[in-house]
């Protein structure tokens, strides 16, 4: 615990210096991410005021209230807050877990790689030594790993590689897409040999874009990152989409797939649709688990135990 | 039949794999971000014994095994069936040889075992951790020998064959840890 807050108080230190302002947006919204692959927890609300009965949904992340004060023209912001994602317990998982999110402003995905390195290894100086700091394109690490290309692949040929990996494929998945074919081999065959050190993967396929803007090219690609330290997945970074009429097609396909997975479409948050038709200034933002910091850093083998009371004692 | 969701997995739960009867020894949380869950789970073969390493994708539903482990008491084999009964209701379970395994070794009669059904037939048997048995037949060994040192084999009324002591004589009773097979001590009568 002592841990934790020297780390938070190093990371707030961090950005006082370099002037980022830190905010506190609100856990509570009647919008939810429509992420087929996230669950957001449902309360209502019964009380004073206009929104009687309403169904309210608790965050998964503070990204769409932190855009909307992006696109009033707040400049760079932070914010070290609980999120809450259903159906997510394991080693690494806690429906009930700690984000620190940042944007900034005029920044790339790039440049935020080189932010997420530098906050990194100056808030663990004395404390954790990074061991090396490696930089993968998505496409060359499947490449290097499986000799597949990501973006050039059909389901039979992972499954083909999964199987002479003795990885036999789960029931149902005859039917997944290729996505979830492609995150079966991150999950089993790649993330396991990524070994110690800094990790970041960038330039994930479009279908996995989630909220960062696309690159054309041959293949197009999402400027999306994600960072690992030792092999566990620690942070999910965007060159932030600002296409209002883009956002609201994502939005509206990922409701079309939770309804073919079976799943309730989710209210679309038109507040954020309104903030990105005013205009969301160019932007990049990332989302790092503090938890998951903590539990890399203290050697500890598990997210239990760096919470204070997990899901199973709260 | 039954069925069990992904999220109900937890050690020591009886599910069917392959047509075959299996019990979850770890369970696995695992998602890449922004992307499907799946459980990574090691699961034993009961019939093989053999342990493995299974996917599921998150929320799949599999089909419960009807496994149930029952105190019975061992009667006799006549050599193709090894015959168990359960002192409370007197019912009767036959045990092939398959399921018996290496617990002939140590079966005497009277011990009370635990055997595992499978749809109400024995899958496996498991004889108590210590046994006792008389030593049938062994090398004579110096009387008051106790240094112990490199020992000789002795067979026991079951047929086992153990490592013991010098100073082990033929109708002496003894004390077997059946999970590794050695010689623990000499039961006093």
């Amino acid at each position: 615990m002592k841990l934790r807050a020297t780390l938070l108080s190093r990371v707030r230190a961090w950005f006082e210096r370099e002037g980022v302002l830190e905010v506190d947006t609100p856990a509570l919204s009647c919008a939810a991410t429509t992420s087929p692959h996230l669950a957001s927890f449902a309360s209502r609300y019964y009380g004073p005021g206009v929104r009687q009965g309403a169904r309210l949904y608790l965050h998964t992340s503070p990204e769409f209230p932190m855009k909307r004060l992006l696109a009033a023209g707040s400049e760079s912001i932070y914010q070290i807050c609980k999120v809450f994602r259903d159906g997510e317990y394991g080693p690494h998982h806690n429906p009930e877990f700690t984000l620190l999110e940042w944007y900034r402003t005029r920044y790339d995905h790039l440049d935020l790689m080189n932010e997420v390195e530098r906050l990194l290894t100056e808030i663990l100086d004395g404390i954790f030594r990074i061991k090396a700091v490696y930089h993968w394109r998505y496409r060359d690490l499947f490449l290097e790993f499986i000799q597949v290309d990501p973006f050039n692949t059909t389901p039979e040929a992972l499954q083909a590689v999964l199987e002479s990996r003795h990885v036999v494929a789960p029931v149902g998945m005859q039917e997944a897409d290729l996505d979830s074919w492609l995150d079966l081999v991150m999950s089993h065959l790649i993330e396991p040999r990524l070994g110690a050190g800094l990790i970041f993967v960038r330039d994930y396929p479009v279908t996995q874009a989630a909220l960062a803007r696309l690159r054309p090219g041959n293949p197009p690609v999402a400027s999306r990152f994600e960072v690992y330290l030792n092999g566990v997945e620690l942070a999910n970074g965007f060159h932030e989409l600002t296409d209002v009429h883009e956002q609201r097609m994502r939005f509206d396909y990922e409701n079309r797939m939770r309804e073919h997975y079976g799943l309730p479409a989710m209210p679309v948050d038109e507040r954020l649709q309104a903030a990105l038709a005013a205009g969301l200034p160019d932007c990049a933002g990332v989302a790092l688990g503090l938890d998951r910091l903590l539990m890399i850093v203290s050697g500890a083998e598990c997210l239990a135990d760096v919470i204070s009371f997990d899901f199973e004692s709260a | 039949m039954a069925s069990y969701s992904t999220n109900e997995f937890r050690s020591g739960l009886k599910l069917m794999l392959d047509g075959d009867p299996c019990a979850i020894i770890e369970n696995e949380f695992v998602k890449p971000g922004k992307g499907q869950a799946f459980n990574r789970v090691k699961i034993r073969n009961l019939k093989s014994g053999r342990v493995i390493e299974r996917t599921f994708k998150s929320g799949e539903t599999v089909e419960a095994a009807d496994v149930m482990d029952v105190d019975l008491q061992y009667l006799y084999n006549d050599g193709e069936f090894w015959h168990f009964m359960d002192p409370h209701s007197f019912e009767q379970q036959a045990a092939d040889a398959t399921a018996v395994g290496n617990a002939k070794l140590w079966l005497k009669e009277q011990d009370m075992c635990l055997v595992t059904l499978w749809n109400g037939s024995p899958l496996a048997v498991t004889p108590p951790n210590f046994v006792y048995l008389a030593v049938t037949d062994t090398d004579p060994g110096v009387r008051g020998d106790t240094s112990g040192g490199g020992g000789k084999p002795a067979t026991l009324e079951t047929g086992a064959v153990v490592r013991v002591p010098l100073f082990i004589e033929v109708g002496e009773t003894l004390k077997i840890d059946t999970r590794t097979g050695e010689y623990v001590a000499r039961a006093k009568e």
